[in-house]
């Protein structure tokens, strides 16, 4: 079984093997491309870029989102920018650095050739995007401006005010809907994919349901391209969109794709702090904050004193304390897990002392409040909206909260998975973000997936493999529409007395609790446990209202909680398997003494990949070994 | 301190597209001025799905006023009573305990309604569909700093590219026009070089299959800027009335 972890990676050295790759693969000639259907899952930056670019080379294209529209996909809520290393600033950024930042910022977990050619095509995003008439920041000399980001020593991202995420997604849904209307690309939206049909072998169709009727439905295709995002909802609270989830990568995984470093997630330190039971979601807010905010909490736990009552003597600026030289700006994770030590040592703020405090007054003394206006001015415009309280008088509270998964489907260097035919793109595979995403990435690894690795990799394969005719009345079709039909009857047909949320809700804190910011080997297990019980549990004793036949969503999600249920299983175990402590993931046993991650290369160089057997209790690992011919593994260090 | 607030709702229920309408009213005793609007819903559900009630539906996706899938009518307000937010950013504080909310869906033509608060904005893709791009195949770009576009027309765009695509615009006007929507497109494309090359078409198409939707015209009501969760302009729409007669005349 180890030989289906074949990365494929093209031999020759690291600069040149995307343009050996593209030299060395099989085409599809113009004529035959409309004859190859590809179904693609998931319209966001990966999955429209995806349709878009595949739909202007010919191919027929079916493409299904679970919203109302293709353009609303969580993509959308990307706010900071997208990375290039154009170094249209002359300040020396290269395409190496920009490599070589990304697989450091991964903790050496990602694979050198993926992540370099990432930052090869970044280039060729941005020009993409400007010709769709993408409004990126401008100079007054009419040029593009960029920023700089997430501790890079170069400004390297490119940014449309806020809002880069919905601007480069509506450029790709854009796209899109011109091969709508030029009849490429047909769109299923308010369609949730339910299984996937394996047919010798091969990925070859899935099975949906449409969301406003509850129809189930039947799709054959020649290859299956899954776009559908990461599963941050898995705690519950994320800053992830209420409807984004797990359900198609799981069911791919249940048939046979290998899953791949789920426990590595990220945590943003500066979210707006949960309020109470009720909250939906979390708020992120941009980490430039940290670059004039200071982190404090009061010295003495249990101090429900308004912080303008707290004298300074009396304050713990505890970044500052521990990280001398970094201060409130050292990385994501270490601000995130620090803020969590502090309340849990009962010295956090605010009604649920769930909070640390983010502090601009020395800001507003030193520089005026007209500079932190100009800086931060929608940002304290919107913490002002949601929390009610104005951070020019009153400290912010933030919090940590999950953010991003870089864990996901395992895929080879042309984004195949273990089940030939189907292809995972973006935040769903796992490939090049590694145990930590640095900022203004994630936008760069979608739409380079999309619009320039797939067109030549799904080319690849469909020009190379004999594809067998094959029918929607296949024994496959029919055993996944029966096993998708018998589930929705099950979920429906249990009516115990505590609802989805609750379920939801309850696994949430499990997973926040044990397999969040810092983890230990006793805490995991108990985790692994818990879940299982409460899976039990939920098959047991859920109440799901309504129909089948209706609009649904409470239906909806209990399908989705069901698949979180078995995945946040995988995750402790993932966690518990690897005894180091590496970017998003922290383990307490491997620490140094100051408390900084001990990484351990020697045993853990490697990705995860998990198989499915039928069980999430007997789930067996494999792994890919991880060699690094070009960078050397060095330690972070912040102190 | 946060207080327990008790809300009284009346909420529009449907059970399907062809099924008569009604209005159902409702308490939620344990509100609390911390929650968004959207959360009281929520609870409210919670509740009635313990009572063995069916909740009620209603779209969301961020719940941070960005993916434009939210949208209700609060109080005869088109994302309720705060300027410039979605419905998703509403919060609780801006109301008191024993406040009665009237919540309905958008009504359109083109807004079929699907159930409850779900409505049918699927015309929006369709009018996207008609032109509201750039012909511009992968793989053809230019390098991005070819063309230099001044400050102030790149700002201008983005100004009127921010639009969610929520469908406010159409439920907040007397003639449920989509002139703001469709606009906004327009405008952000015309303001580009790179959008240029086809902009008649453009217009025309878009115009066109506004109509065919069964939108109404726009008659200067300025409902639509005033409800626009991304305080989109009105002059979109007197841009593209010009890029309409520049098409029509040429």
């Amino acid at each position: 079984m180890a030989s289906k972890l074949d990365a494929r990676i093209p031999a020759g050295p690291l600069k040149d093997k995307w343009d050996l790759y593209k030299n060395s693969i099989k085409l599809v000639n113009p004529a035959n491309k409309r004859k190859h259907t590809v179904l693609v899952v998931g319209t966001g930056l990966a999955g429209g870029s995806a349709a878009a670019a595949l739909g202007e080379l010919g191919y027929n294209v079916k493409a299904f989102c679970i919203q109302d529209s293709a353009r609303r996909a969580h993509s959308i809520a990307a706010q900071g920018g997208i990375n290039a290393a154009k170094n249209y600033p002359n300040d020396g950024d290269t395409i190496w650095r920009l490599f070589y930042d990304t697989i450091k910022g991964g903790d050496y977990r990602a694979r050198e050739a993926n992540v370099y050619r990432l930052a090869q095509v970044a280039n060729n995003i941005i020009d993409q995007c400007v010709a769709q008439g993408v409004p990126f920041a401008r100079e007054y000399g009419g040029l593009l401006d960029n920023r700089s980001f997430g501790g890079a020593q170069v400004s390297r991202t490119f940014y449309a005010r806020g809002q880069t995420g919905q601007q480069l997604l509506l450029g790709a849904y854009q796209a899109m809907m011109r091969q709508v209307s030029a009849g490429t690309v047909t769109m299923f939206p308010r369609t949730e994919m339910l299984d996937l049909v394996v047919i010798d072998g091969r990925a070859r169709g899935i099975i949906t349901r449409d969301l406003v009727t509850g129809k189930i439905e039947r799709h054959l295709g020649d290859a299956v391209l899954l776009a559908t995002g990461g599963y941050g909802n898995v705690y519950y609270l994320s800053t992830n969109a209420k409807n984004s989830n797990v359900t198609a990568a799981w069911r791919c995984h249940r048939r046979g794709a290998y899953f791949s470093n789920p426990c590595f997630t990220q945590i943003h330190p500066t979210c707006i702090p949960v309020s109470g039971d009720y909250q939906s979601k979390l708020t992120l807010m941009s980490e430039s904050l940290r670059n004039d905010g200071r982190v404090w909490v009061p010295k003495k736990p249990g101090d429900t004193r308004h912080p303008s009552q707290i004298p300074e003597g009396e304050r713990d600026y505890f970044l500052e304390r521990r990280y001398p030289s970094f201060g409130n700006l050292v990385p994501r994770d270490v601000a995130s897990r620090n803020a969590k030590y502090v309340c849990d040592e009962g010295r956090g703020v605010g009604e649920t002392q769930l909070a640390v405090y983010l502090d601009f007054a020395d800001s507003i003394r030193r520089l005026g409040r007209n500079k932190i206006e100009e800086r931060y001015g929608n940002l304290f415009e919107m913490y002002e909206r949601i929390t009610g309280e104005n951070p020019y008088e009153v400290p912010m509270r933030i919090y940590p909260a999950v953010h991003y998964t870089m864990g996901g489907l395992w895929v080879d260097y042309g984004l195949q998975s273990t089940i030939p035919g189907l292809f995972v793109l973006g935040e769903a595979n796992f490939s090049d973000h590694g145990a930590n995403r640095l900022g203004a990435s994630a936008l760069m690894q979608g739409l380079a997936d999309g619009y320039f690795v797939i067109p030549y990799s799904l080319g690849d394969y469909l020009g190379g493999t004999r594809i067998e005719a094959a029918s929607t009345d296949h024994d496959a079709f029919e055993a996944a529409e029966t096993d998708a039909r018998q589930r929705i009857g099950k979920l429906l047909s249990v009516k115990g007395s505590r609802t989805v949320t609750e379920f939801h809700r309850d696994l949430g804190r499990i997973m926040w609790d044990h397999v969040g910011m810092s983890r230990t080997k006793d805490g995991l297990e108990q985790a692994v446990d818990a879940i299982a019980a409460l899976r039990d549990e939920f098959w047991q004793n859920v109440l799901v209202p309504g129909e089948p036949t209706t609009y649904n969503k409470n239906l909806e999600f209990a399908g989705r909680i069901a698949d979180f249920l078995e995945l946040g299983e995988l995750m402790a175990r993932d966690a518990l398997m690897r005894e180091e402590s590496c970017g998003g993931h922290f383990r307490e046993e491997f620490q140094t003494e100051d408390g900084e991650a001990v990484r351990n290369d020697r045993d853990f160089t490697f990705v995860s990949a998990w198989e499915f057997t039928g069980d999430p209790r007997t789930s067996v690992l494999h792994k890919e070994t991880l060699e690094f011919e070009n960078v050397k593994l060095s330690t972070r260090s912040y102190a | 301190m946060s207080h327990s607030m008790r809300i009284h709702l009346k909420v529009w229920r449907q059970a399907g597209p062809n099924a008569p309408g009604r209005f159902e009213s409702y308490t939620v005793e344990n509100a609390n001025e911390h929650m968004s609007f959207l959360e009281l819903l929520d609870v409210l559900n919670e509740q009635l799905i313990k009572e063995g009630k069916e909740p009620v539906e209603f779209d969301h996706d961020c719940r941070e006023g960005i993916c434009g899938s939210c949208g209700v009518v609060v109080d005869g307000v088109a994302h309720g009573p705060q300027p410039r937010t979605a419905v998703c950013q509403l919060h609780m504080r801006h109301y008191k305990s024993g406040d009665t909310i009237t919540v309905e869906p958008w009504r359109a033509k083109a807004f079929p309604a699907i159930r409850d608060l779900v409505v049918d904005r699927s015309a929006f893709d369709r009018i996207m569909a008609a032109g509201g791009y750039v012909s511009v195949s992968t793989g053809n770009a230019p390098d991005a700093n070819a063309i230099p576009i001044s400050k102030v027309d790149a700002d201008l765009a983005m100004d009127y590219a921010s639009c969610i695509g929520c469908g406010a615009c159409v439920a907040a006007c007397p003639n449920a026009s989509a002139s703001l929507f469709t606009a906004a497109k327009i405008s952000h494309l015309a303001k580009l070089p790179q959008g240029s090359p086809e902009r008649k078409m453009r217009v025309r198409n878009m115009v066109e299959q506004m109509r065919k939707e069964g939108f109404g015209d726009c008659s200067n009501h300025a409902e639509c800027e005033a409800v626009c969760p991304k305080g989109i302009s009105i002059s979109a729409i007197a841009l593209m009335r010009r890029e309409y007669l520049k098409a029509a005349t040429s």
